[in-house]
């Protein structure tokens, strides 16, 4: 089972950093979506893996999962939300304002703004 | 008066003079100058402690394990310092009022002029040496908009701009220098610092301290090789100059050295690097200010000679050198101001400031005369003037001090330096106020209303008053001097005398005066012959360096951020992994301490999806929708995982949010080109994919090594677990983390996702409101529209779901305390059931019965979470402490009702709105405004007779 999770956590870590590094908006954001599933689970995983056993309290119980590394990733889910609003906000707005869904600055668009000085 | 109240009043007054700009001239100074007589009376009203011998202090902790503390302390040393300041910006204020010209922003200025006097007020009542770095760093900046208060001028900018540079230079220094002393002594109370000199001054890290310091007063009160900007300075309007270069601003390094003196001082390092950075400045200033014939530009260099004098007084380090230094800091401050505000007496009516034009000022302008006058006499050191007393004191003191071995050094290099500082004072009247009457001034000069006059007169009393009676000064001089020293010696005995007798620096000082007379009697000769000697021009090698220092950053960083962001990306992918690697091969790996688990088949299916779904993503990533409904699977496979290891709640969230996900995504591919294209080489590809793996593989081997080892130690959830139910009153333990426990943390991050959700809305404004716009407007779909905008099916399965959903949210939040749920998951639960009403029935249908607009609920969220954390305050606990109680209301079952519901209401608003806030500005650039909405409340209804006009359907869109 551990062996499933970290193999899961390695190979969406490494199709995110793939696609993190590809040239265009859309596949980079997907690619961040995808760290961040991997980044998520990998907090996750620090509480150690345990089948069965809520952190929710009950009166005969004893063994409870890490509640701590659960709290911290449900907000980083929805922070990582947030995150990726934004980050498609600005590229949506880039790619609308010229044309262009490149995440790296296009040579000709440098010498363009080389030509703008007086 | 509280030393609070003392040092809070001017920035707390600051915010008036630009609320009472438009009430008139009068009123904005006359605003400024209360708040100054304030805080100068509250200082007053601190004398008697002071005069007693006692040190009064104020002190709130703030981060006490840090040692950064607001501790504020007066002293005799303090209370000269804050009386100079406070007593001469009253008469700034006074002078400013009728100096400044209508088309000055006299709000502004003032503004300006309180945030410095508070800053300075600060550095010389702080106990703690932290917060004196605060305000030393907040004198920088002040000084800075005042030095560059009028904007139009260039010389005024760069003034600023050098000043700026040079003095925060040597803050960063001094705050290098200072926290080494803290650490030395073990505390950043400047009164503990104080009573350690044998501890400082023993360890090896003493003189690396000494000269950081250094570098920061020397900076400060242009000290040589610094002092190159406080001329440069003088661009600044006159009322500036006279405050910042008589008493405050320069004087600020000076009292530091004063203040660190009993630490500090007495060892050969402090005596060397001061005494002859003191001497080359005082000669240098001296000789430099005979030869310039802009009247401000002569008394700043005068004041940069002037402060070199009582750099080199402090720098010997005997008892009578240190009051030497009290005594002439003190006259320093008042012929100066004095000079200072007579030269802009002269520039305001006479438009000139160039002594070359002017001369027989004495005949139109008797009474700026009579001011200059004994002001610049007294600087020269004639008797019966203040002056003269100081420059006694000083002459003697050098005397005594013997450097590099040379007894006659010190004592020459004075004397030489004091013959210029006569020469150029008589220059001063000689050739402004003597000589002929001209009639080529270029306009009338003649005496200004006694609104400029009045304040240099002040001073001038002054000077004339310690000069004729230096008795009346004595006992405070002592006073100040004695808490200079401290314990580190006792105040000398010597009396303030006019005549002492004939001794050696009575013959210095006839020495000096005659010696300017005759220069000045040869100024032309040696004027010609200064001028054919070639100097170094301060200014150009300053900006030379500063040219240099953008040279190198430009060729450092250029090449390196060129705008690639796959570049960055990987460079960054890759030194993390190797930083992770030399981490991991430096450690030792303990051996697993866990049992690994079996998998059945059903995990094994499960992680066979996802790493399906993660494969198909990464190959099959060109096609958009296709990679899009990948992703999908991939979230939905991650929440399944939450689920089987025992986290429902994150399961929950993660489902949900992925659902507002996919639909942002959605939105945002309805603009953006459907497939990618294939741009990168083979090379690159196999370049990124051995990035991937290798970033994966270290992943995995972190997860698999971690994941079959036991925490080092016992894991803090221990506490959360055992104390959940008994202290925060829920069994949810996730929950009540969020809630509770670390409710802060919580609180903080809805902010954060308020304030994405405001960025994404302020994004598509700005959008809307631009050239995109018309873009958006002409826009040509590139997918078939549907046929249906609106299908009846789903508009009424929407409509009808809408209660249910709202109820299953209100379910999920109530329960979230005990039960798997809370607000964050109700927040996302709910923004899907109002998402769904938007893509069923329209973006207009659903916007136009919107009855609060998202940027509200967000800040209802964040207040009511933010509320219920104060209102514990009510009862003496900390920001956001819970409390709960169980209530029976009969006939139902007791439940439960705590203080954490409340803030998890503030959460489920917050959430709400963000999602719902981001997805609405997404829509709205799909929104045209020709696309009437339909009156009726759907679209299609088959019992309705006339059905909606189909040629309208392609020319809207559906979100």
């Amino acid at each position: 089972m551990e062996l499933l999770v970290a193999s899961a956590i390695g190979i969406m870590t490494a199709g995110g950093l793939y696609l993190v590094l590809r040239l265009r908006t859309f596949p980079v954001i997907l690619g961040i979506s995808l760290l961040t599933y991997a980044v998520n689970v990998f907090l996750f995983a620090s509480g150690r893996l345990t089948i069965g056993a809520a952190p929710v309290l009950r009166d005969n119980l004893t063994v409870y999962a890490d509640p701590l590394p659960q709290a911290l990733v449900l907000t980083a889910i929805v922070i990582s939300f947030g995150m990726t609003a934004v980050v498609v906000m600005i590229g949506l707005g880039a790619f609308l304002g010229s044309n262009d869904d490149h995440v790296d600055d296009q040579p000709e668009g440098h010498e363009d703004r080389a030509e703008d000085k007086p | 008066m509280s030393l609070f109240f003392i040092v809070a009043l001017p920035f707390f007054g600051a915010l008036l003079p630009g609320l009472m700009n438009s009430a008139g001239r009068a009123a904005c100074a006359g605003v400024t100058f209360t708040v100054s007589l304030a805080a100068f009376i509250g200082l007053l009203t601190n004398l008697p402690s002071v005069l007693a011998g006692d040190v009064v202090t104020a002190r709130i902790d703030w981060l006490p394990l840090l040692g950064l503390n607001f501790t504020l302390m007066l002293d005799g040393l303090g209370f000269f310092f804050a009386l100079l300041i406070l007593g001469i910006g009253l008469l700034i204020i006074a002078y400013a009022r009728h100096y400044l010209s209508r088309d000055d922003n006299m709000g502004e200025f003032f503004t300006y002029l309180l945030l410095f006097q508070g800053a300075m007020v600060g550095i010389v009542l702080s106990d703690n040496i932290l917060l004196l770095l605060v305000f030393w760093e907040l004198t920088s900046l002040s000084s800075f908009l005042l030095i560059g208060y009028w904007k139009h001028l260039p010389e005024g900018r760069q003034g600023a701009r050098m000043a700026l540079a040079v003095t925060g230079m040597g803050g960063l220094a001094m705050i290098g220098g200072m926290l080494i002393l803290g650490q030395i002594v073990g505390s950043y109370d400047l009164s503990v610092i104080l009573q350690n000199r044998d501890l400082i001054q023993a360890d090896p890290l003493y003189v690396p301290a000494l000269i950081l310091i250094l570098l920061g007063c020397f900076t400060k009160s242009a000290q040589f090789p610094f002092h190159f900007w406080l001329p440069h300075a003088m661009a600044a309007p006159t009322p500036v100059s006279a405050y910042l270069h008589s008493a405050t601003m320069v004087k600020a390094g000076i009292f530091l050295m004063a203040r660190m003196w009993p630490v500090l001082s007495g060892t050969p390092e402090w005596f060397v690097i001061v005494t002859s950075a003191g001497l080359i400045t005082m000669v240098l200033g001296a000789v430099i200010a005979l030869f310039k014939h802009d009247l401000k530009a002569l008394l700043a260099f005068s004041t940069v000679s002037h402060l070199g004098l009582i750099t080199m007084l402090l720098g010997t380090g005997t008892a009578f050198g240190a009051m030497a230094a009290v005594f002439h800091i003190l006259n320093h401050a008042t012929f100066k101001a004095a000079l200072f505000m007579s030269a802009g007496i002269i520039d305001h009516e006479a438009h000139t400031r160039d002594i070359r034009r002017l001369g027989g000022l004495r005949k139109l302008m008797p009474v700026t005369f009579v001011i200059a006058t004994l002001a610049a006499l007294s600087m020269a050191g004639i008797p019966l003037l203040n002056g003269f007393l100081s420059k006694e004191m000083v002459l003697e003191e050098a005397t005594r001090t013997v450097l590099f071995n040379a007894p006659w050094l010190v004592p020459a290099l004075a004397t030489f330096g004091s013959l210029f500082s006569a020469a150029y004072c008589f220059r001063l009247i000689g050739h402004v106020f003597l000589g002929p009457v001209r009639d080529d001034y270029p306009a009338k000069p003649h005496d200004p209303g006694s609104g400029l006059w009045l304040p240099p007169a002040i001073l001038v009393v002054l000077v004339v008053m310690i000069g004729v009676a230096p008795f009346l000064a004595e006992p405070f001089v002592k006073l100040v001097t004695a808490s200079v020293l401290g314990d580190a010696a006792d105040v000398p005995k010597a009396y303030f005398k006019i005549w002492h007798g004939l001794v050696p620096a009575l013959y210095l000082s006839i020495i000096a005066v005659v010696g300017g007379l005759l220069v000045l009697g040869v100024f032309k000769p040696l004027l010609r012959l200064w001028e054919a000697t070639p100097r170094p021009e301060a200014k150009a090698i300053f900006e030379a360096i500063v040219a240099g220092t953008v040279r190198t950053a430009q060729n450092l960083i250029l090449p390196l951020h060129n705008g690639a962001f796959s570049r960055y990306a990987a460079i960054g992918s890759v030194a993390i992994i190797a930083a992770g690697f030399h981490a991991w091969t430096t450690g030792t790996v303990g051996a697993p301490t866990r049992e690994m688990q079996a998998a059945g088949p059903v995990p094994i299916a499960g992680w066979l999806m996802l790493v399906a779904a993660t494969g198909g993503l990464v190959f099959l990533h060109r096609n958009r929708f296709l990679s899009l409904i990948l992703i999908g699977i991939v979230g939905l496979m991650v929440s399944v995982g939450f689920v089987f290891f025992s986290a429902p709640d994150l399961a929950m969230t993660q489902f949900t949010v992925e659902v507002v996900t996919i639909i942002l995504l959605l939105l945002a591919l309805n603009f953006l080109p459907n497939k990618t294209p294939v741009e990168s080489t083979v090379l690159r590809r196999v370049r990124d994919t051995g990035v991937a793996v290798a970033g994966g593989l270290a992943t995995f081997a972190l997860a698999y090594h971690y994941l079959l080892r036991d925490a080092v130690s016992t894991p803090i959830s221990e506490f959360h677990l055992a104390n959940s139910y008994k202290g925060g009153g829920g069994t949810n333990v996730v929950n009540v983390i969020l809630v509770d426990f670390r409710g802060f943390d919580t609180y903080g991050e809805i902010i954060v996702l308020g304030i994405a959700a405001l960025l994404i809305y302020a994004l598509t404004e700005t959008l809307l409101s631009g050239p995109v716009r018309a873009q958006l407007l002409n826009r040509k779909p590139d997918q078939p529209r549907a046929g249906n905008m609106h299908p009846m099916m789903m508009v009424v399965m929407t409509r009808v779901i809408m209660p249910v959903v709202l109820l299953v949210g209100f379910y999920i939040f109530l329960r979230g305390h005990n039960e798997p749920g809370g607000g964050f998951i109700a927040g996302l639960i709910v923004s899907i059931g109002v998402v769904m009403q938007y893509m069923a029935s329209g973006f207009g249908w659903a916007s136009a019965r919107l009855r609060y607009p998202y940027h509200g609920v967000i800040g209802a969220g964040v207040l009511i979470a933010g509320l219920t954390g104060i209102g514990s305050w009510f009862v003496g606990k900390p920001f956001l402490t819970s409390d709960f109680t169980y209530v029976r209301i009969p006939p139902f079952q007791e439940f439960e009702l705590a203080t954490a519901a409340l803030f998890d209401l503030g959460v489920f608003l917050a959430v709400v709105g963000a999602v719902m806030l981001s997805l609405e500005s997404f829509s709205r650039l799909a929104q045209r405004p020709k696309a009437s909405e339909s009156d009726y409340p759907m679209d299609i209804d088959p019992s309705r007779d006339d059905p909606p006009a189909d040629d309208a359907a392609p020319e809207s869109e559906g979100v």
